[in-house]
């Protein structure tokens, strides 16, 4: 059984918002601090990339469970341009909006797993679940 | 036709009202209804009936200015919009079923009262919106405005020493005055440390983590120290997963050691004074 919400992502303020059901979502299924603010950064990450890169997008927040294991999903997903070269985007200092380019391979570090799903030219699916230890 | 309306209306008032009041009561959830003393709900229901008859007699300007009354009224009370909405439906479905009781509205004339009441309806409704619309447009602007006021000041504490506390969310637009104010400061006040304190700050991510090194950055070209100070466990494991440096920052975990150790740079110490 899982149970979603979503922020859609257009504007600034849509990332603080997703920000705010993440942490929400985190401290009900039962994270402790550390794992919140790890589910917060990741989803403030993701969502910035929406916004800068794609311009509108959405971000989901999936509870699950798994042999009695718990934990959080987070789904971003947009139809932006899409990310031509994977692997670059997750090296450490990558960027091409002149940030610190930490972001991705950031919340791949953050969360348990990590997969990106990007076509060119229609958009970008992005998981990432954190199971509670 | 509008006079008839009106007259049948200002003749059933009492009768529509009760009515009017049952439907709310059972179609909404609205506190309003449980919190607010009966003689309340009555003269604002009153009230209510009587702007909506007043649309259908009076000319234009007379309405508008009750119009703008009654909403702001409205507003005041915390009405949500959709229950206004909801409010001028039902009214407006008695008002329908009074004249087919009565037998004013016939098969032939159907379709011209039809239009009347459509008339009368949409622009109370467009008003109606209108109005949230400006007050929370309104609100959201002074928001806005106290956000910007709260913002990011700097405050000199110590001779040479200014502190910058940042407390809450840091978007674009608050980075860039972080930076203008914290030059601006540093100038002004001849500082020679800054700390910036991010205990309020909730979340570290990469962007504000670049907004920050930039600042430092920028503070470190006129001539003064940059120090991060109030960072907490849970952001600390943050900032180190996605793997920012700020090796080149001095930082500490609290305000108080970062004032200490600006204190220390700038040949100075706090000491207790011995009492008589």
């Amino acid at each position: 059984m899982s149970y979603r919400s979503s922020v859609e992502i257009l504007t600034e303020w849509d990332i603080v918002a997703a920000r705010q059901l993440g942490r929400n979502e985190a401290k009900e299924v039962g994270f402790g601090t550390v794992d919140q603010a790890r589910i917060t950064t990741a989803i403030s990450e993701l969502a910035r990339n929406i916004y800068l890169y794609a311009g509108k997008g959405k971000i989901e927040i999936e509870r699950i469970s798994e042999g009695g294991k718990y934990g959080i999903t987070i789904i971003a997903s947009d139809e932006g341009p899409g990310i031509p070269d994977v692997r670059k985007v997750m090296e450490d200092g990558f960027s091409t909006s002149g940030g610190l380019g930490a972001g991705m391979p950031g919340v791949k570090r953050l969360m348990d797993t990590f997969k990106i799903d990007t076509v060119v030219g229609e958009g970008t699916v992005i998981k990432a679940t954190k199971w509670i230890r | 036709m509008n006079k008839i309306i009106a007259t049948l209306v200002q003749d059933n008032l009492d009768e529509i009202l009760v009515n009017w009041k049952e439907l709310m009561k059972e179609d909404s959830e609205e506190r309003f209804f449980q919190i607010m003393s009966q003689s309340v709900i009555d003269n604002t229901s009153r009230e209510f009936a009587e702007l909506m008859v007043s649309n259908l007699l009076e000319g234009e300007n007379k309405y508008e200015n009750r119009l703008n009354i009654f909403t702001s009224k409205v507003v005041r009370f915390g009405w949500s919009i959709s229950f206004v909405m909801k409010a001028i439906n039902h009214f407006a479905n008695i008002v329908y079923e009074l004249l087919e009781t009565e037998k004013i509205i016939v098969d032939e004339n159907i379709k011209e009262y039809n239009t009347i009441l459509t008339n009368w309806i949409t622009p109370m409704r467009d008003g109606i919106v209108d109005t949230y619309a400006k007050t929370w447009e309104r609100t959201v602007q002074l928001q806005k405005i106290a956000l910007q006021e709260l913002s990011a000041s700097l405050i000199p504490v110590f001779d040479k020493i200014s502190v910058m506390p940042l407390v809450g969310t840091i978007d674009t637009e608050r980075a860039k005055l972080i930076m203008e104010n914290l030059l601006e400061g540093v100038v002004k006040h001849r500082a020679e440390v800054v700390i910036i304190d991010i205990t309020g700050v909730p979340v570290v991510d990469t962007m504000v983590a670049h907004h920050i090194i930039q600042a430092a950055d920028a503070v470190r070209l006129v001539g003064a120290k940059c120090m991060l100070v109030g960072i907490r466990p849970e952001i600390a494991q943050t900032i180190v997963t996605l793997g920012i440096n700020l090796k080149d920052f001095t930082t500490t975990s609290t305000l108080q050691r970062g004032v200490e150790q600006a204190l220390a740079w700038t040949n100075r110490q706090i000491v207790e004074v011995e009492g008589n």
